[in-house]
């Protein structure tokens, strides 16, 4: 019980708005081809750091409110995310011991997976997005991953 | 924010059913969302149509967040035009309008003429009976299609598939709606296909959008068929969305190879889809022969609808 109230519970939900906001924000097209999925990086973060503040729940609306946002099929991305978010916390202690770098290599397959996912169910709802950018975007998060993991790092002091 | 397992049913080990259990849990949960969500999509509004229209209302003050910065910025912009600008504005507004009028002068005289040629008593109205202004709210929908949210929705009376233009052509169509805010499909994204005729030759055929925001594709044009570069396509009511005859694009390229069956056509959309701050919801009559058939109408139509109503007038197709 004790342990709970230092879950960086609103660390969690702060850092998730605004990577929902980072992820909608109009950009020129040159910019917004490469611009990876921020939610799923502030996923991941969370997923290795500390796995119970949001549990499985917090990756998985956050995808809903992406799909809304989207106007995509309900739940494509939050099945996605939820997806990358199991594996994450599933692999989070090994994970920690890495520096961000090599965790790099590690954000890059995830952001793939998620990628695929997502892809996936378009291509069996109908509305599949067949465009090389999408799979620079798996690319571009991990490079700015250990930016990302110093930024949201700042939330809440680590355990 | 709540997980799975509260805090009495943590185990000593750990904390509740494992995360594998957990994910095992939201992944059924997803893909059962996803399939009604897909059924809603091919069987018209289901429950879950409903739960989105509430979800949509609770991310739209987020979505305004987004847009304020933008926003912000052209309100500045706009009061800190000079005098001279506006003078230059005006001046050029006027003279639009004055352009404008003498089209329209001639145009009563050419509805009637058309009228009397068609043996319709009486002169056409517009076949455009109410329309709405609404804004588009400057956010990204999704990276890779061509959507554009605006802020006009349910309570405004936005329907589903209503058309949207702007002041110089066909924009797109409702998509989705939220109760403050709609997201269009553009006839630029790669999923929308438009019904379109050729005004000088009068073929019919679609227009694809291309994913681009500056072309749209004719692939299904035979080698025969009568297209040239700038020809006028407007809307051939026939997708039943579109009214008849509104402007959607101008033709650029015409390529016939000898080898292939069909030419590759491609046109540019008239409607500034970039840079268009302004669209137009717009609202037909309901028997207007140019309009579009009601859902009465098709229901008659439709060989296995039970309960068909009787339509008032089945609407006459334009030739």
């Amino acid at each position: 019980m004790n342990f709970a109230r230092r879950e960086p519970r609103w660390a969690v939900t702060f850092t998730l708005l605004l990577a929902l906001i980072a992820q909608v924000i109009p950009l020129p097209d040159w910019l917004s081809v490469v611009r990876p999925g921020f939610v799923a990086l502030v996923i991941i973060y969370w997923s290795i750091y500390a796995p119970h503040a949001g549990g499985i729940f917090a990756p998985w609306l956050a995808g809903i409110a992406l799909d809304v946002f989207k106007g995509e099929v309900l739940a494509q991305n939050a099945l996605a995310i939820a997806l990358v978010a199991y594996i994450t916390m599933s692999l989070h202690q090994r994970l920690r011991n890495q520096t961000l770098v090599q965790q790099s290599l590690f954000v890059f397959l995830m952001l793939s997976v998620n990628e695929v996912v997502v892809w996936g169910i378009e291509g069996w709802s109908g509305h599949s997005v067949a465009s090389p950018w999408r799979w620079i975007q798996p690319m571009v998060g991990a490079m700015l991953w250990p930016f990302i993991a110093l930024l949201v790092g700042r939330t809440h002091t680590r355990t | 924010m709540a997980v799975f397992g509260t805090a009495t049913s943590r185990s000593l080990s750990g904390r509740g059913p494992s995360f594998g259990f957990r994910f095992f849990c939201y992944a059924v949960l997803s893909v059962v969302l996803m399939f009604y969500d897909r059924r809603g999509q091919e069987q018209g509004r289901g429950w879950l149509d409903t739960a989105r229209y509430g979800l949509q209302a609770a991310i739209y003050p987020l979505q305004l967040a987004v847009n304020s910065p933008s926003a912000a910025w052209r309100w500045l912009e706009e009061s800190f035009t000079t005098r001279e600008t506006l003078r230059a504005e005006v001046d050029q507004l006027r003279e639009e309008l004055r352009n404008q009028q003498l089209i329209t002068l001639r145009q009563s005289a050419l509805e009637k003429e058309n009228a009397t040629l068609r043996n319709l008593n009486g002169m056409l109205p517009n076949v455009i009976d109410k329309r709405l202004v609404g804004e588009v709210i400057n956010v990204e929908v999704s990276t890779l299609r061509q959507r554009l949210l605006v802020n006009r929705g349910g309570t405004n009376g936005v329907y589903k598939s209503q058309p949207v233009v702007t002041g110089d052509g066909v924009l797109g169509q409702v998509f989705r709606i939220g109760p403050f805010s709609s997201e269009i499909i553009l006839i630029t994204d790669a999923e929308h296909a438009l019904p379109v005729q050729d005004v000088r030759s009068g073929e019919r055929t679609i227009a694809l959008g291309t994913g681009k925001s500056t072309t749209l594709e004719l692939p299904y044009v035979p080698q025969n068929k009568d297209v040239k570069v700038g020809d006028l396509l407007v809307t051939s009511g026939l997708g039943r969305v579109f009214p008849y005859g509104l402007p959607v694009a101008r033709v650029t390229k015409v390529e016939r190879d000898p080898a292939q069956p069909l030419s590759t056509i491609h046109a540019v959309p008239l409607a500034g889809i970039e840079n268009d701050r302004e669209v137009l919801f717009i609202w037909q009559f309901p028997n207007h022969p140019a309009a579009t058939p009601s859902p009465a109408a098709l229901a008659v139509e439709a060989p296995d609808a039970a309960p068909a109503a009787p339509a008032a007038a089945a609407p006459v197709k334009t030739p």
